[in-house]
């Protein structure tokens, strides 16, 4: 699903983000991305979701080379990445429907298909009776929720999620990751970058652990 | 008829955008009715005066087909003689028709239009000379040919004033010919402040909705998508002040309409104001949409760019 071949990210000013980072997390794989902050994971995610490019080296997602793809095919690659942020990233003037919604209005799907879509999703996360209500009004932990289901509504091949449980306690984090793992069950790719190393311990995923911009360890599921 | 199903979904989406936009002007009512009249207002003044100076036109070419030709004759000629001068001139092969206006006639005609009666009543003579309406025919209407008439005219010893209407008349083209002119120039530089508020308001919406955008590219919108409301929303500010425009311009019209009806009526003229006509109104309404979109247009693609997701 995603193959890292060599690859080099040098942000502007010299500091190098990322050296020779090679790995390939295979399709329906679920895999966590480690390191101490400023280790370079929040840039590996970049790269994948085409928000910064690699300096050098090749990156490859669902087979596309990243690196050949084009401004105007950068939309394209996006929608089969469903992303997952630290600080949600909600649309707070409009309802939990209208967030969950925007992928599939932004793709341009039909208004009947939008509605059975979005409650799906909905349902998955357990929000279904919260679909009116507006972001602000609800806990960290069902913001997120509502994050992960607009990840989810129009069923990308991979989730990437970035310290998706940053903002919550340890019991709401651990109900966030066992909704990644459902996803997981049913064949979507997932990479998480999380530093929360005592609740990763708990799961038998494959860590990829970064340390100054070079991968240092990665277990099982992938290959490096 | 069926359309295809992706023209069908094209037409829904842009629909769906166009009334997104519309609603969201129409939720900060005051924000969007300031806007709207500051474009009302740039453009109510070219099309005021567009139609004004299309009158004047008008008016002016009611006078041009009678060119005129007054002789005034000298006071000591008499009716007789100016009598004499009339058939001669009826002989001329230029002139097509002429009318002797006696002094008592004149000062009937001019007791009755001018309210002046009572101080007329004063004078102890009629002051008014007797006057010749002269009406050259068809070839020598046009002003040259006129003028040469006049030219003529006034070589004859009878004949103290010898007035040709048309001069003026041209004078007066001309004028409004130049205010024509000026009103492009005008319009051009206030066509210029549309797009300029346009692209100033969609600015100050890009930046306000600037985290909307950065979600919507994380998601995968392209530029076109982030782009359609904001243009919908320039197009609606243009047309919205187009209509104010019509509206303001309809409304000064309705003012001047009987003034203008009754000034006419003291002239003997049955001269009316035309309003905006149907065409009118129409390219009224296109041009500020036009030119709400194209500020939009203009202001998105220099803003819209710089937000990248990070």
């Amino acid at each position: 699903m995603i193959r890292f071949d060599n690859v080099y990210k040098r942000y502007p000013g010299g500091r190098d983000a990322l050296q020779g980072v090679s790995f390939h997390l295979h399709a329906g794989a679920m895999a966590f991305l480690t390191g101490h902050s400023g280790a370079g994971k929040s840039t590996l995610l970049k790269l994948v979701a085409l928000l910064e490019h690699a300096t050098r080296g090749q990156l490859f997602l669902d087979g596309e080379n990243l690196s050949q793809t084009s401004r105007r095919g950068i939309p394209y690659v996006r929608r089969k990445i469903g992303m997952i942020f630290q600080n949600y990233r909600l649309l707070f003037d409009r309802t939990v429907f209208d967030n969950v919604a925007l992928p599939l209005v932004i793709a341009g799907y039909r208004h009947q298909d939008i509605g059975r879509r979005v409650r799906a999703a909905l349902d998955k996360v357990g929000l279904l009776d919260r679909e009116r209500a507006l972001p602000i009004t609800l806990s960290g932990g069902e913001q997120q929720r509502v994050g992960i289901a607009r990840a989810v509504v129009n069923k990308p091949p991979l989730l990437l999620a970035d310290e998706p449980t940053g903002n919550l306690d340890p019991e709401l984090s651990r109900d966030i990751m066992h909704l990644f793992e459902q996803f997981n069950q049913v064949g979507v790719s997932v990479l998480i970058a999380s530093h929360d190393l005592d609740l990763i311990a708990t799961l038998p995923y494959t860590q990829l652990q970064l340390h100054h911009g070079r991968l240092v360890k990665s277990a099982t599921g992938t290959d490096t | 008829m069926k359309l295809p199903r992706f023209l069908h979904n094209w037409i829904t989406r842009h629909a769906q955008v166009a009334l997104n936009s519309l609603g969201r002007l129409y939720r900060a009512p005051s924000a969007s009715l300031m806007t709207a009249a500051v474009i009302a207002i740039a453009l109510a003044l070219p099309s005021g005066l567009y139609l004004l100076t299309g009158n004047l036109q008008r008016l002016s070419t009611q006078w041009d087909g009678s060119a005129n030709l007054s002789l005034f004759l000298h006071r000591s000629v008499t009716l007789k003689q100016a009598g004499a001068l009339q058939n001669k001139l009826a002989k001329m092969p230029e002139i097509d028709s002429v009318q002797l206006i006696t002094p008592e006639q004149a000062l009937a005609e001019f007791r009755a239009l001018s309210g002046f009666g009572e101080v007329l009543d004063v004078l102890d003579e009629n002051p008014l000379p007797a006057v010749i309406a002269v009406k050259p025919d068809q070839d020598h209407s046009n002003a040259d040919a006129a003028a040469a008439l006049l030219e003529k005219l006034r070589s004859f010893p009878e004949v103290e004033l010898a007035q040709l209407d048309l001069q003026w008349v041209r004078r007066f083209n001309a004028i409004v010919d130049i205010v024509r002119r000026s009103i492009w120039v005008m319009g051009a530089l206030l066509g210029l402040a549309v797009l300029l508020i346009v692209g100033n308001t969609i600015r100050l919406e890009i930046q306000s909705r600037r985290e909307e955008i950065e979600i919507t590219k994380l998601i995968g919108a392209t530029n076109g998508f982030i782009r359609r409301p904001f243009l919908y929303s320039g197009l609606w500010y243009g047309l919205a002040g187009a209509i104010l425009a019509d509206v303001l311009v309809e409304i000064a019209f309705l003012q001047l309409y009987n003034p203008v009806r009754r000034l006419a009526g003291l002239y003997q003229s049955n001269f009316s104001l035309h309003t905006l006509s149907f065409t009118d109104t129409l390219s009224l309404l296109a041009t500020g949409a036009a030119l709400g979109l194209l500020g939009a247009w203009l202001a998105v693609g220099r803003h819209l760019a710089a937000i990248e997701p990070t």
